[in-house]
């Protein structure tokens, strides 16, 4: 599994441009993802490949056309050292898993790459880097192939339950 | 200890005590979608098994980020969304009334101590109204659509005391611009974002919900100001609500405090490609504009109008620049016609839009080519945000645009 390494701050118009959105299909949202900044990346990515960003990744706006067009393009992992809140949730909705490492700097474009996610640990050209645990009910909603797989599995929902990260 | 604003807010809806941290499935008050986000959440709504909306009157559409229709897909969304609308006998307000933000709040879907969420990232700026506002994917709206609730970290504070009074010419554009640079682009993530201080409690409503608009610029899940009596007064005659106190307690338990002193603030101007670029407007003065762009749910009220036609007066826009004035809503394009504005600013050379998105989606019109400069009063200056990726957008105040607009270069709208 390749990597295919970003920077920091990368937005949703860049992930997918504002002219796309009247996509619906993942498959085809995954022919226009990085559209005019990162062109190889439609053409190349591969099933299982694995995006590594640097701070704030997924930025801007809450399409969800975002992750899907990642989907599409085989992603099952996003490595980076911080997400955009609504991207972060997107995500795991749509059932990709980001995960968040404390330093990606060092991490190369075109390295191999294998995900231990329960592990809490990433194997980048065969070096060990540490992520964050996943919280449970993340894995829950991810598990479950995203939100609309673990809202079918609801017959109602538990209204305010709490539970603490 | 005492509470936070959006912690009594949870805990208020959620019928117990919440804390900063919780995760919750909290009930919600109202939901908006729109044409780009709205047909993903109601495909989610019925792959969930969705058959009757959680309750139609808490709920809102409307077509604003591609009116009328740009392409033949644009259109068949609508069609699509107007039919979910008239099937579950939800309120579409179609392509007639605005920007999204700004008929939520105009037209009263969102009030005091409410949960509200949209399936678009400046949701945010309903904090202007004392709500819990938040944007969401398509996904979360699905779940929304189908049972009422969403589950939700309640998010920690920051507070942002502002004082002073601005200089003539400098606003609450200019104030979050600079705020937005100082917090940086992901110093809120995951937290709210609480305006306070005297120079809010004197900002008018719009000034307000320019600075929740952009909360989410710097990550933050959602700005808000404590209603007082300019959120009540907004309210009248758009809400049936009777006013009841809601703040922050002085000892609540902030995660952050800054404090802002606008005297001295100077206008401000976000450069490409970050909102957190911003700069006084001299750094960049004499930079050519192709483009300048007045509206946007950040900038397209009645006020931003009259400011930028203040700083216009009786000359007209140059030559070299495409100058785009779109008001926000209906409403406020009636109440800037009436006022002899709109006549202004075409009698000086700009084309007036039809209230909408416009160049701010970067996907319908008004898109730059390559190499291209916008000065836009929206909120984000992102690479390819306004058309090409070679092009440049900065973003500034509704006065900067103006005179920047006269003169076909960024200027210092106090020079002018
Ligand atoms: S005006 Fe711009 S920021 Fe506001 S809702 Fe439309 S596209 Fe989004």
């Amino acid at each position: 599994m390749r990597v295919w390494k970003f920077g920091d701050d990368i937005d949703t118009d860049a992930i997918i441009p504002g002219r796309f959105l009247t996509i619906n299909d993942e498959k085809e949202l995954a022919q226009h993802a990085f559209e005019g900044t990162r062109d190889d990346f439609a053409k190349l990515a591969q099933e299982g490949d694995v995006i590594v960003g640097g701070r704030n990744f997924g930025c801007g706006s809450s399409r969800e056309h975002a992750p899907l067009a990642l989907k599409g393009a085989g992603v099952r992992y996003i490595v980076a050292q911080s997400f955009a809140r609504i991207f972060f949730r997107n995500a795991i909705n749509v059932g990709l898993l980001p995960l968040v490492c404390p330093d990606t700097s060092a991490i190369r474009d075109g390295s191999s790459i294998v995900v231990h996610e329960r592990k809490g640990t990433i194997i980048v050209d065969g070096k060990e880097y540490r992520i964050e645990p996943v919280p449970e009910f993340m894995y829950n909603i991810v598990e479950a192939a995203g939100l609309v797989g673990y809202a079918k599995q609801l017959k109602e929902v538990p209204l305010c339950t709490k539970s603490r990260r | 200890m005492g509470a936070t604003i959006v912690e009594k807010i949870f805990s208020g809806r959620c019928a117990g005590t919440v804390h900063a941290g919780d995760v919750v499935m909290a009930p919600v008050d109202g939901a908006m979608i729109h044409d780009i986000t709205g047909p993903l959440a109601i495909r989610k709504f019925y792959e969930m098994g969705g058959e009757k909306v959680f309750d139609p009157r808490r709920i809102i559409m409307l077509f604003d980020h591609q009116i009328p229709a740009d392409s033949i897909e644009a259109a068949k969304n609508h069609v699509f969304m107007r039919k979910f609308a008239a099937e579950q006998d939800i309120h579409n307000y179609d392509i007639c009334e605005g920007v999204c933000h700004q008929v939520v709040m105009e037209k009263g879907h969102a009030a005091p101590g409410e949960i509200i969420v949209g399936a678009d990232s400046h949701t945010c700026m309903y904090g202007a109204a004392g709500a819990f506002a938040t944007g969401i994917g398509s996904t979360d709206m699905g779940f929304v659509l189908k049972f009422g609730a969403l589950y939700f970290r309640v998010p920690e504070s920051i507070r942002t005391e502002v004082s002073g009074k601005f200089q003539p010419r400098v606003g609450a554009k200019d104030l979050i611009l600079a705020i937005a640079a100082d917090i940086g682009a992901d110093g809120a993530t995951y937290k709210a974002i609480e305006f306070c201080g005297e120079t809010i409690r004197r900002l008018d409503m719009a000034g307000r919900m320019t600075c929740c608009n952009m909360a989410i610029e710097m990550g933050a899940k959602a700005g808000i100001v404590a209603p007082d009596s300019i959120t009540w007064e907004y309210l009248k005659g758009r809400r049936a609500v009777t006013p009841f106190s809601l703040a922050s307690d002085p000892d609540a338990p902030y995660s952050e405090r800054r404090s802002y002193d606008v005297r001295r603030l100077e206008p401000q101007v976000a450069v490409p490609h970050n909102v957190d670029q911003g700069v006084p407007v001299g750094k960049v003065a004499g930079t050519p504009v192709n483009q300048v762009f007045i509206g946007s749910c950040t900038n397209g009220r009645f006020e931003d109008f009259a400011e930028a036609a203040e700083v216009l007066g009786d000359r007209k826009f140059s030559e070299k620049v495409r100058v785009l004035i779109i008001p926000s809503s209906r409403d406020e394009y009636l109440k800037i016609l009436r006022a002899g504005i709109l006549e202004k600013f075409v009698t000086a050379g700009a084309l007036v839009e039809a209230p909408s998105c416009g160049p701010c989606m970067g996907g319908s019109f008004g898109l730059l080519a390559p190499g291209e400069v916008s000065l836009s009063t929206s909120n984000r200056n992102f690479r390819g945000r306004q058309g090409s990726t070679e092009a440049f957008v900065y973003l500034c105040s509704p006065a900067t645009a103006a005179a920047s607009a006269v003169a076909g270069e960024i200027t210092d709208p106090r020079e002018v």
